[in-house]
């Protein structure tokens, strides 16, 4: 069994690198690309899908990479948390490259023009995943700029005026914040003389308070603007809509997560306590209402979006907050649910603009006769994403409230009000969306003379150009539907799914599980 | 722990310098700001590191606590190369965006000036969209592209 995670674990880095590779070298020939990278990444699931069951029956397992034994060498560590999140990232990325393998078949390369889109969603999808299984914070940090640097390719492709406008805004918010992640590695460092984090839950705790609390706040804020919390989320509404879909579709969901689930490791294996539960609390209230009230004055559905992705990253900084095994459970459930929802819905709204030609609500119409499986696709997960039962968004916001309810205090019981107040506002400017882009009759659209209309600012006429209207190609179509079955499967397989997620949160609890599996005969000190 | 006074000041005057041109509206100020941020957080890594001592390499009569730590020179060397790259990469986005606008200012986001009403003085951005599309360097292509 470890000689077989041993080998297992490496792979959902080693793979898609490769991958990248031999993506790049056969550049010239986009058949033989796309095969190479569909095949790279159904590796990758299935090596995840068996890091999943294997973890969930041993409890987890550290690889020392080329031998060298902890605290030396660096180890990837995966627990039930990281081979959760190995395996739906994994799921996502697969179904989004299916979907752009897809429009670049029907459009010629026309939104993803260059033969590199495939090496870097490739190197993108390896530095996610090794953001998931390391064991070390400068491993981490090295992670992080992977992604980072593939995001800021697939961000800026094609070098259109308004990708570059958009990107420029999110690489230097990035690079802000990766420059205070590494400041903070320097100093926890020089506090501890350590970079493993194992090693760092013991010595962390050794320190004190008022250094660890300089600590804490130095890596939460670098993880706060990569998880997109408020106020530190003002870059993500200018940067995402302006990439292709399926590239907005997949840092929507896995990008921000990434943050939130390095913010998860700070708060529970190397700063456990939960000292700053009331900052969490007032932040993740902020970032709750204000970004959905960003949502409800949008006239953009892409936009509209990014603006709902902010509101709910608050659910987990919530559940964060809240501490216990409960609330913790319910954040892991939560944060498979948001990476596949918000995905799907990002899909959703790219076939919409290839259908109506347009994102911009005020010019959309008549969707449902044009194409009913769309206004399905994007009904689904909208329904879904407002929390409504028996849909896995509903599970994961009773799975918080509940947890919320079992520790109470007046600021809890603000944050259960306002977290229900966000679910009912997410689903109504979704449906607000879906009513004005598919219910619509189509000549009303352009008589733009909606009550709904009332409310929103016409859409600026940079963003609402309707370009060519366009069938979707089954293959697009058949991504997105998978993309839905799995967010109904989180509902169908909620109890093993949620019951593992607890579980993971047990783990996260209790730092000492996670040390074990990095020194397995003790004498970390 | 002893750390030299001079590498203290000068990593301070590279963080102020650097947050100071990241504040710009300009990109070519930004990617200095960069650079300098960049350079003052290895500096920052090497203070850390404590004072200057023997290479770390294993030899008769070399005592290890008279050696350098060497895992924040490797620290300093990954953060170096990544700087490196992303100055590179910047660098084409600025050139690109030179190409595209004639212009080397981080525009005012049409979307959100919308939501925010008239109140966002907008000159700047307007100056800078005025560049016209003719001189990319793909063309036709560019234009296409443009959506």
């Amino acid at each position: 069994m470890t000689a077989l995670m041993n080998s297992l674990i490496p792979l959902v880095v080693l793979l898609p690198l490769i991958g990248a590779a031999g993506a790049l070298v056969a550049g010239r020939r986009p058949r033989l690309q796309v095969t190479f990278s569909i095949t790279v990444l159904s590796l990758v699931v299935l090596t995840s899908a068996a890091l999943v069951y294997l973890t969930d029956q041993t409890g987890g397992h550290a690889v020392t990479v080329g031998g060298w034994s902890a605290p030396f060498g660096i180890v990837l560590v995966v627990d039930r948390l990281s081979a959760l999140m190995l395996l739906i990232s994994s799921i996502v990325l697969l179904c989004v490259l299916v979907f752009s393998v897809g429009q670049g078949m029907a459009d010629g390369d026309r939104e993803t023009p260059v033969s590199i889109y495939h090496p870097s969603y490739l190197i993108l999808a390896a530095g996610v995943f090794n953001a998931f299984v390391a064991g070390d914070l400068f491993n981490l940090y090295v992670s992080f700029e992977i992604l980072l640097v593939a995001s800021y390719v697939l961000l800026t492709l094609g070098g259109t005026q308004a990708r570059i406008k958009a990107g420029i805004t999110y690489i230097i918010v990035s690079l802000v914040s990766s420059m205070l992640f590494l400041a903070s590695i320097a100093m926890i460092y020089g506090a501890t003389g350590t970079v493993n984090i194992a090693q760092l839950s013991v010595r962390l705790g050794e320190l004190p308070a008022d250094i660890q609390l300089v600590l804490q706040i130095m890596l939460l804020v670098a993880f706060g603007i990569k998880a997109a919390v408020f106020p530190l989320s003002f870059w993500l509404p200018d940067s995402y809509p302006t990439a292709p879909a399926p590239v907005t579709a997949v840092f929507a969901g896995l990008l921000t997560k990434v943050g939130v689930y390095a913010i998860i490791r700070t708060e529970t294996i190397l700063f456990p306590g939960n000292t700053l539960q009331t900052v969490l609390l007032v932040v993740a209230l902020l970032t709750l209402v204000i970004g959905i009230l960003g949502a409800v004055a949008q006239s953009d559905i892409k936009r509209m979006l990014s603006f709902t992705l902010v509101s709910h990253i608050g659910y987990m900084i919530f559940g964060i907050a809240i501490g216990t095994v409960a609330g913790l459970g319910a954040t892991i459930y939560y944060v498979i649910h948001h990476i596949t929802v918000q995905t799907t819905l990002f899909l959703a709204t790219g076939l919409v603009e290839r259908q109506g030609g347009t994102t911009a609500l005020n010019r959309l119409g008549g969707l449902l006769k044009a194409s009913p499986v769309i206004a399905v696709l994007f009904f689904v997960p909208a329904l879904n994403l407002g929390g409504i039962p028996p849909f896995s968004g509903f599970i994961g916001k009773l799975g918080l409230f509940e947890a919320g309810a079992q520790t109470p205090s007046p600021l809890i019981w603000v944050l259960i009000g306002a977290g229900a107040l966000t679910s009912l506002l997410t689903l109504y400017a979704l449906m607000r969306a879906w009513s004005l882009a598919f219910w619509r009759p189509k000549r009303e659209a352009h008589e733009e003379e909606s009550p709904a209309l009332d409310r929103i600012e016409e859409a600026p006429d940079e963003s609402a150009d309707v370009q060519e209207t366009k069938a979707s190609p089954r293959i697009m179509i058949g991504a997105t539907v998978a993309m839905v079955t799995v967010s109904l499967a989180l509902t169908v397989f909620a109890g093993p799914l949620y019951s593992m997620a607890t579980r993971a949160a047990q783990n996260l609890e209790q730092p000492a599980d996670y040390i074990s599996l990095v020194f397995p005969n003790g004498g970390v000190s | 722990m002893s750390a030299s006074l001079v590498l203290i000041l000068l990593m301070a005057v590279l963080y102020a310098g650097g947050v100071y041109l990241l504040l710009g509206r300009s990109m070519t100020r930004m990617l200095l700001g960069f650079l300098l941020v960049g350079n003052a957080t290895n500096l920052l890594i090497l203070i850390i590191a404590g004072p200057a001592g023997l290479a770390p390499i294993v030899a008769d009569g070399v005592e290890p606590s008279e050696m350098h730590d060497p895992l924040p020179e490797a620290l300093i060397l990954t953060a170096i190369v990544i700087t490196f790259g992303v100055s590179a990469f910047l660098l084409a986005l600025i050139y690109r965006s030179w190409r595209i606008a004639r212009a080397d200012v981080v525009t005012t986001d049409a979307a959100d000036a919308a939501v925010g009403g008239s109140s966002i003085d907008d000159e700047e951005s307007t100056e800078a969209e005025d560049g016209s599309d003719e001189d990319t360097e793909f063309e036709g292509r560019a234009e296409a592209k443009t959506s």
